[in-house]
């Protein structure tokens, strides 16, 4: 059980002056139950390659392997490869149409072919796990506010059962509230259900709080691939490319700089904390 | 898929067509236009066919993605080719059951099909030559005399440079709708009628709230940068002709002339 991408390329507008060259030759190997997260600048690539794991968008060059089956197959059922790599887009509100939340959430199961009863469980479910109210369900998707339509969107794909979820900036243009409780709720899942996430940002904090493995991107290609301790050490890089690693790794820079012995791999609030209190235990 | 939509695509070139004063480029598609129900014969033909080569080779744009913008009229096209090819009365050709193919239909459908591809090749090199703004600052241009009879010309010529510029954005739109809409299991292309019908539901109503989103946004940009319609409103960059300009406008009204010309002595 993996995604296996093979020196995948992928062109924008082939052959217009408008060409780019959103990926050049990624390899990538995802297993089941990773917590990954993918940072990078605006336009290196980050979108594309996400939106290359469930097959919407079909690779100029090269494979994609989903637990040892080629999509690209002729006969590969794309659409059911949709519903096992949940997809949730940026600003996934943007997506909701129907009259009544509970049914916007059943509309992925329905399409997957599963009878009313059973899409309707699947959503009462979903919506259940991404903790929104009963008291919501069956009123108009446009009256909640903006993190808990996130919230409803979220569920949208959860509802498919999905085995592996990924999450194009799920914190955008929320309140550091918001932005918590759906991070939490995510890591919830991968906790739960085993689920393999993929996190998409470039709030370094978020990433290092939650992620086990980082992918840099930038400008289309894979930077660095590693554990956030292993990838914030590399703090010029990732400034080089408009990057910055979390706050605290630049304490414990600091720290370091003036003679304190702390061990430098701290990316979290937490770590530091330990690694500042054993430094001074030392002495 | 949704690419492939050239209506109002701007294509960047370095070429002595995209550097023409718009007004000058907009003059000059007009006369062709007119041009093209002018003609009659192959004089005539030839005439309006070479110098659309000769546009098109002079605008640098590639000639494949001009024909794009061919496949939106492909319906229309072929409904007035068969309007024309059996409706026009005339000297029998083929005759069977109901149906009679006259020489004059078959002249007329050829024709009509040359003027109508032409005319969607002449108008997109104006587009795809000319920015937007350029176009509609061309047009505001090259109307104000309307002004005189209180046709709001500056506020007709935002509207439709607001129309043009949201024309990419929409596409965009669709297309990140469309495919989270697929990530959610969603089929715009398969079933019959009605079923395809039923499947844009989950696609318009999220374009609509996001173009009535924009709109607003818009507007309030608008008003907070204290806009209010275009009295004694400067521009950065005010139009001036140059001498291509004075060459264009020469070699528009020659090539009229010409095939005017054409018609009167065939």
């Amino acid at each position: 059980m993996s995604i296996i991408l093979d020196k995948v390329n992928y062109v924008y507008s082939e052959k217009t002056a408008y060409e780019i060259q959103a990926l050049k030759n990624i390899s990538l190997k995802i297993e089941d139950g990773e917590f990954i997260g993918i940072i990078g600048h605006t336009g290196s690539g980050k979108s594309t390659l996400i939106q290359h794991l469930n097959g919407l968008v079909r690779a100029t060059s090269g494979g994609i392997y989903y637990n040892g089956r080629d999509i690209y197959e002729d006969d590969y059922d794309r659409k059911k490869l949709r519903g096992m790599v949940g997809l949730v887009f940026q600003y996934p509100e943007h997506q909701l149409f129907e009259t009544t939340i509970f049914a916007d959430v059943s509309f992925g199961p329905k399409n997957q072919g599963f009878t009313k009863k059973e899409a309707e469980l699947k959503a009462f479910t979903a919506l259940r796990s991404v903790g929104l109210s009963e008291d919501y369900w069956y009123r108009s998707p446009f009256e909640l506010s903006g993190g808990q339509k996130r919230r409803v969107a979220i569920a949208g794909v959860l509802a498919m059962d999905p085995e592996v979820l990924i999450l194009d900036e799920p914190t955008a243009g929320l309140d550091p509230k918001g932005r918590d409780e759906i991070l939490d709720q995510v890591a919830k899942l991968h906790q739960e259900r085993r689920m393999t996430i993929i996190l998409v940002s470039h709030s370094m904090e978020d990433v290092a709080k939650y992620v086990k493995r980082l992918i840099v991107m930038n400008q289309g290609s894979i930077m660095l691939d590693g554990t956030p301790g292993e990838i914030f050490a590399h703090v010029q890089e990732l400034e080089a490319v408009g990057l910055a690693a979390p706050q605290v790794t630049y304490l414990m820079h600091d720290l370091r700089k003036r003679g304190i012995q702390a061990s430098g791999t701290a990316t979290t609030l937490e770590e530091a904390k330990e690694a500042i209190l054993q430094a001074f235990h030392k002495k | 898929m949704l690419r492939d939509i050239t209506i109002g695509q701007y294509y960047p070139a370095d070429s002595v067509i995209h550097k023409l004063d718009p007004r000058t480029k907009l003059m000059g598609a007009l006369l062709y236009i007119v041009s093209l129900f002018v003609f009659r014969g192959v004089a005539g033909f030839a005439a309006v066919t070479l110098t659309l080569i000769f546009i098109i080779a002079l605008s640098k744009v590639p000639f494949g993605y001009m024909v794009r913008g061919l496949k939106a009229i492909v319906v229309i096209l072929v409904i007035t080719i068969v309007f024309n090819l059996f409706l026009t009365p005339g000297e029998p050709l083929v005759e069977f059951w109901k149906f009679r193919i006259t020489w004059q239909g078959l002249e007329n459908a050829g024709f009509m099909a040359v003027r109508l591809t032409y005319l969607i090749l002449g108008s997109s090199v104006l587009t795809l030559t000319t920015t937007p703004n350029q176009l509609t600052d061309g047009m505001e241009q090259a109307l104000k005399p309307l002004n005189k009879i209180r046709i709001p010309v500056h506020e007709i010529s935002m509207m439709m440079s607001i129309a043009l510029r949201f024309i990419p954005i929409l596409i965009e739109e669709t297309d990140k709708i469309m495919k989270a809409q697929l990530a959610r299991g969603a089929e715009f292309e398969s079933g019959n009628l009605i079923k395809k019908a039923k499947s844009l539901v989950p696609l318009l109503v999220p374009l609509f709230i996001s173009a009535f989103r924009r709109a607003n946004d818009l507007a309030m940009a608008m008003e907070a940068r204290c806009y209010h319609g275009g009295q004694g409103r400067t521009k950065m960059k005010p139009l001036r002709y140059k001498r291509k300009d004075a060459a264009a406008y020469l070699l528009s009204v020659g090539y009229f002339a010409g095939v005017i010309a054409l018609r009167i002595v065939f």
